[in-house]
């Protein structure tokens, strides 16, 4: 199975168990990261949906997660915010650590992105997409 | 002196040209984000048992800290200074005018357990710090000591510490090394000695930090009682360019340098040139030194991906190669070893 394909599964299996289970509540959803790479490419969430992101780092190094359309990544790819965590969907997470950040997708549907913007994870392919709908 | 016994000198010089963007040339970064190294080279020595690792850095640019990282086969004995002409020598040499177990095992490999700092020392303008660790908590020491880690280095740590758990890390001081009078492009030489039944040449090291497209260009020297038996012996990206006795003015020449006096009477000059991508530099260089003609896969980094990989020093499997090139089936499945994982003493 190629990586990405492995991650995807993944991800999708990281739903299924993580959902809330119905009802409109807030779902967690976790995603690992190990060797400067998401254990998710791929996530699929509903509009308006509110998920609660934990985001485990089992490397040495520091990683984050920036949720947003290319517009925010972009930002974030240029950007010298040391640290992540007071924006919903931003979160910084030390190595060996977890993080959590809760984020609520629009009403409309689309495709945003995910990824880390420290100095060369983007490009490294820390990255991925959340399709809303 | 027993006939059996060999003694390999490998010297590797790394080039890490230009002043590209940060983590993309060798993942050595300054405070401000510029790239100061220049070149880095290696030189790895082994003799009746011990090995004789020497490294320079070349450093160029602002001031700041930066440093390097090396993946070691066992627990260093030693770490001083190195000599004054040993590796410029080599690099005349090919340039010319005219013409058992092998890794160390034991100790915190396991997550969640910090690394042990076995040695400390200040050579010129470098702190060295020997670390013993698993790629995890060697990466975390690094980590906490400002070293910012390339994306790529977790995985290469955890490719190492598989096989040894032990790391040199050398943070360079520029403004010390200002102070001191170092002039842009000299070099500062580290001799580490390492008792390991044989020798061992890190290659896959040297990809990280770098673009995709960035070519690694590395020079690696040999020298040996005999012919050596290399592993792998014509991977791609690796070429064999010499491989004679060694002459007796070179033998004298590296001989009459500080810290050199071990050599022998005659040696087996091997010199190998590494021209490749990161993509291609998967592999190390293992390197079977007793006459067995047996270098181990292992060293190699050609099966490392399970936990129970057979110790080195017999019943490899594989087997080797002669030092003549020869291309390797599979080469996919390639995975290598060589130089120091550079990284930088930058926070973002």
């Amino acid at each position: 199975m190629k990586p990405a394909a492995a991650a995807l599964a993944v991800a999708m299996l990281a739903l299924a168990a993580c959902s809330g289970g119905g009802g409109g509540g807030e779902r967690t959803v976790t995603i690992d990261v190990r060797h400067s790479r998401f254990s998710a490419a791929e996530l699929r969430v509903r509009p308006g949906e509110t998920v609660r992101f934990v985001l485990r780092n089992t490397d040495p190094i520091p990683h984050e997660l920036i949720i947003g359309d290319q517009a925010v990544q972009d930002l974030h790819e240029d950007g010298t915010e040391a640290h992540h965590g007071d924006r919903p969907g931003e979160v910084s997470v030390a190595p060996g650590a977890t993080a959590v950040t809760t984020y609520t997708f629009g009403r409309a549907g689309g495709t945003l992105l995910f990824g880390c913007h420290l100095p060369g994870h983007w490009a490294y392919g820390m990255r991925g997409e959340i399709r809303v709908g | 002196m027993r006939r059996t016994l060999t003694a390999i000198l490998a010297g590797l010089a790394a080039s890490v040209l230009g002043a590209g963007p940060a983590l993309a040339c060798g993942g050595l970064i300054g405070r401000n984000g510029s790239v100061n190294l220049v070149r880095t080279t290696t030189l790895a020595a082994w003799h009746d048992g011990v090995e004789h690792y020497v490294t320079s850095f070349k450093f160029a640019g602002a001031g700041g800290e930066f440093g390097s990282i090396i993946p070691l086969p066992d627990v260093p004995t030693e770490v001083v200074r190195g000599g004054d002409w040993t590796l410029q020598r080599l690099v005349k040499e090919i340039t010319p005018p005219a013409p058992g177990a092998l890794f160390a095992r034991s100790a915190n490999t396991e997550a969640g357990v910090a690394a042990d700092v076995l040695l400390e020392t200040r050579i010129d303008a470098l702190d060295i710090t020997v670390l013993r660790g698993g790629g995890q908590a060697v990466g975390e020491w690094a980590t906490k000591n400002g070293f910012l880690l390339s994306p790529d280095t977790p995985e290469v740590l955890d490719f190492y510490a598989r096989r040894s758990p032990i790391f040199l890390a050398a943070r360079f001081d520029a403004d010390a090394a200002r102070q001191r009078g170092v002039a842009l492009g000299d070099g500062t030489p580290v001799h580490i000695t390492i008792p390991t039944p044989n020798p061992w040449v890190p290659l896959r090291i040297l990809g990280v930090g770098r673009q995709a497209n960035e070519r690694i260009d590395a020079d690696v020297f040999l020298l040996t009682d005999r012919r050596p038996t290399l592993l792998p012996g014509g991977a791609q990206g690796l070429r064999l360019d010499r491989s004679e006795p060694a002459g007796t003015r070179l033998m004298q020449d590296l001989r009459s340098d500080k810290g050199m006096g071990w050599m022998p009477e005659s040696m087996w000059l091997t010199y190998l040139k590494v021209d490749a991508l990161p993509g291609q530099l998967t592999y190390d260089l293992a390197v079977d030194a007793t006459g067995a003609g047996n270098p181990s896969p292992e060293a190699a980094g050609l099966d490392v991906a399970g936990p129970t990989v057979a110790p080195a020093g017999g019943s490899g499997g594989g087997g080797g190669v002669p030092v003549l090139p020869v291309v390797v089936a599979g080469a996919v499945a390639l995975a290598a070893v060589g130089g120091g994982v550079l990284v930088a003493a930058r926070r973002r």
